[in-house]
């Protein structure tokens, strides 16, 4: 099925679109729009859509979608948990707190779990070095964790 | 000298001190109505005399980089461009502008405006930074509101909007060329220079691009002037003024950001403000701005002819003023002043075998030697951590490091080889451990 916007989701197009000299530069906020109104990733009706909204060809969108890494290119779990393992994170334990999220999900980083809920992911540098460890859920930021502190946060995601 | 100041910190603590009643509770927007009174040279003038390095990293002076701007308008119209896309490993100071003082950043891009001749400012932040986004569209609109940002901001004929920009997960987007394009809607892959933005950058108009810190501080230069603001800072005489946010991670007991003169020294940052090591533990290696900075060493001796540096030469590098001309003249870099601190619990070799994942990791691909000689890195580094690697491979490493710097479109490849240059260099001894005996001495962890 063809993708569309709803009402509200247009509205805000257009507001992204009157911040900037040119549709282009809407892209990536329209992009991360209609990524968040389809179940957090870009299909390629997704890229159509964009496209056509903004005047540009597919491949354009698609060149856009394929540098970040924060536009997925397949479907995702309910909620995404990125745990940040570059250094100043890693000095305080990254790797505790990556290997009990993968065994309490029973998934690999990169993976999501059996059960739909969650995609686990490592992430570089989530610029919060003088709270590490961190990770980031979904759109919030979980910060001096402790492993009793994400199996509280875990437990929230997949009731 | 630790001599610590709230210009930006002041309400950090506080429950609402991100809300405009706060911010004009301790004396907000008064610097700009002070700066849009002036002529446009007279806020450059005055910008210039305050000694603002750019706090992003590369410590360029911002009142120089205002008047790259064209002195009269053109047919195009001027942009002010912050970068938010903080990212650098070890640094986390611009986020808690956004997050805990957003009016700061809003009234500095007032100031920038009017400075650089443009009537839009974008604010582009890293998509991660969710809380950030909606602080700043926050702060924006309750400025909108007052009548700050519009047509006439403070009764003033000069119209200003700013808007928030969103980015979409790639470190490169915090190179300013990189920053443009993202912001025009491509792929972020910076730019030849020249064309510098100043002559042709976002949408092929006359742009400025700042950090966060550096603009948000502007109220402050000119709400004391660009004289008082500079000499706060124990290295007025270096031309690197004021006050500036420092950070300090890893392994210290109190991690966090402090607020302070220009002029502390990481010894003062580490143990004064960072509370020491974990477990008390020798440092053996700080990073002292982020990743891209060489690491060094505590027994490093100052000793540099200037006469400047008369009361630093003969005593450690803990004891030199953090400042963006002092660490370059000693053959390192600042950065971003957010120092990292390994202690001998933490095995240099797996902190660049982190350190080097990541920059393959961001690599934008747009370079050959960069996008290669990333990945050739990394996958030497993992033979050596493996204790597959050879010493010939070892030295291939700082031959490929070198063969990067230099020859890319943008600093990311110079930044991605200074660690791996100075890990290699300075901690060779634990690399061949790795090699030759099994990592027998060796921690092969980083955490204590």
């Amino acid at each position: 099925m063809a993708f569309a916007l709803n009402a509200e989701q247009n509205q805000k197009l257009e507001q992204i679109l009157s911040r900037y000299p040119n549709k282009m530069a809407a892209c990536i906020p329209v992009l991360h729009l209609c990524q968040d109104a389809n179940a957090s990733w870009v299909s390629d009706e997704v890229i159509e859509f964009v496209a056509k909204k903004l005047d540009l060809p597919t491949a354009h969108v698609k060149g856009v979608v394929t540098f970040y890494t924060l536009f997925n290119q397949k479907a995702v779990g309910k909620h995404q948990v990125w745990v940040c393992r570059t250094l100043s994170c890693a000095l305080r334990g990254s790797d505790k707190i990556l290997a009990h999220c993968e065994k309490r999900l029973g998934c690999h980083a990169g993976e999501t779990s059996k059960d739909g809920m969650v995609t686990l992911r490592t992430a570089e540098c989530l610029a919060s070095c003088g709270s590490a460890p961190m990770m980031q859920v979904d759109k919030t930021y979980y910060e001096n964790l402790t492993i009793e502190q994400v199996d509280r946060i875990l437990d929230t995601l997949v009731r | 000298m630790l001599k610590p100041t709230t210009y930006l910190t002041h309400s950090y603590g506080q429950a609402d001190g991100y809300k405009l009643a706060a911010y004009e509770a301790r004396g907000g927007y008064s610097g700009v109505k002070k700066a849009l009174a002036l002529s446009r040279e007279a806020v450059i003038e005055e910008m210039k005399k305050a000694h603002v390095r750019g706090r992003g990293g590369a410590g360029f002076d911002a009142g120089t980089k205002w008047s790259f701007m064209p002195k009269q308008p053109g047919q195009k119209p001027c942009y002010l461009v912050i970068n938010a896309d903080e990212g650098e490993p070890g640094t986390f100071k611009d986020r808690s502008i956004m997050e805990k003082n957003p009016h700061a950043l809003v009234e500095g891009c007032i100031i920038g405006c009017y400075g650089i001749g443009a009537h839009a400012a974008y604010i582009y932040v890293r998509d991660e930074l969710h809380l950030s986004k909606a602080r700043l569209e926050a702060a924006i609109a309750e400025a909108r509101a007052k009548g700050y940002l519009g047509t006439r901001p403070f009764g003033f004929d000069y119209p200003v909007e700013v808007y928030v920009h969103t980015g979409a997960g790639a470190y490169i987007c915090g190179e300013e060329t990189a920053l443009l394009n993202s912001l025009e809607g491509r792929r972020g892959e910076p730019r030849l220079k020249p064309p510098f933005p100043a002559q042709y950058g976002a949408f092929g108009c006359p742009t400025t691009v700042n950090n966060v810190e550096t603009i948000a501080i502007a109220p402050t230069v000119f709400d004391m002037g660009g004289d008082e603001f500079s000499k706060l800072s124990a290295l007025h005489g270096f031309n690197d003024g004021g006050a500036r946010l420092f950070g300090v991670s890893g392994h210290v007991k109190k991690p966090g950001l402090f607020e302070a003169c220009v002029g502390l020294t990481l010894r003062e940052l580490i143990y004064d403000l960072g509370g020491g090591t974990l477990g008390d533990r020798p440092i053996i290696g700080i990073i002292p701005g982020g990743s891209s900075c060489p690491v060094h060493k505590p027994d490093e001796v100052v000793n540099h002819a200037d006469p400047r540096f008369a009361p630093y030469n003969g005593k450690s590098i803990l004891d030199l003023p953090l400042g963006v001309d002092t660490f370059r003249m000693i053959g390192g870099m600042l950065g971003t002043c957010c120092a990292i601190v390994l202690t001998d619990a933490a095995d240099p070799v797996l902190a660049l075998h982190n350190l080097m994942r990541f920059y393959r990791h961001e690599s934008c691909g747009q370079c050959t030697p960069c996008r290669e000689g990333c990945g050739w890195i990394e996958r030497i580094l993992d033979k050596i951590v493996a204790g597959e690697g050879t010493i010939e491979e070892l030295d291939r490493v700082s031959e490929i490091a070198s063969d990067i710097t230099g020859n890319t479109i943008c600093a990311f490849g110079d930044g991605a080889a200074q660690p791996a240059l100075s890990f290699v260099r300075k901690y060779r001894t634990h690399f061949e451990d790795y090699i030759l005996n099994g990592a027998k001495s060796q921690t092969r962890r980083l955490t204590p």
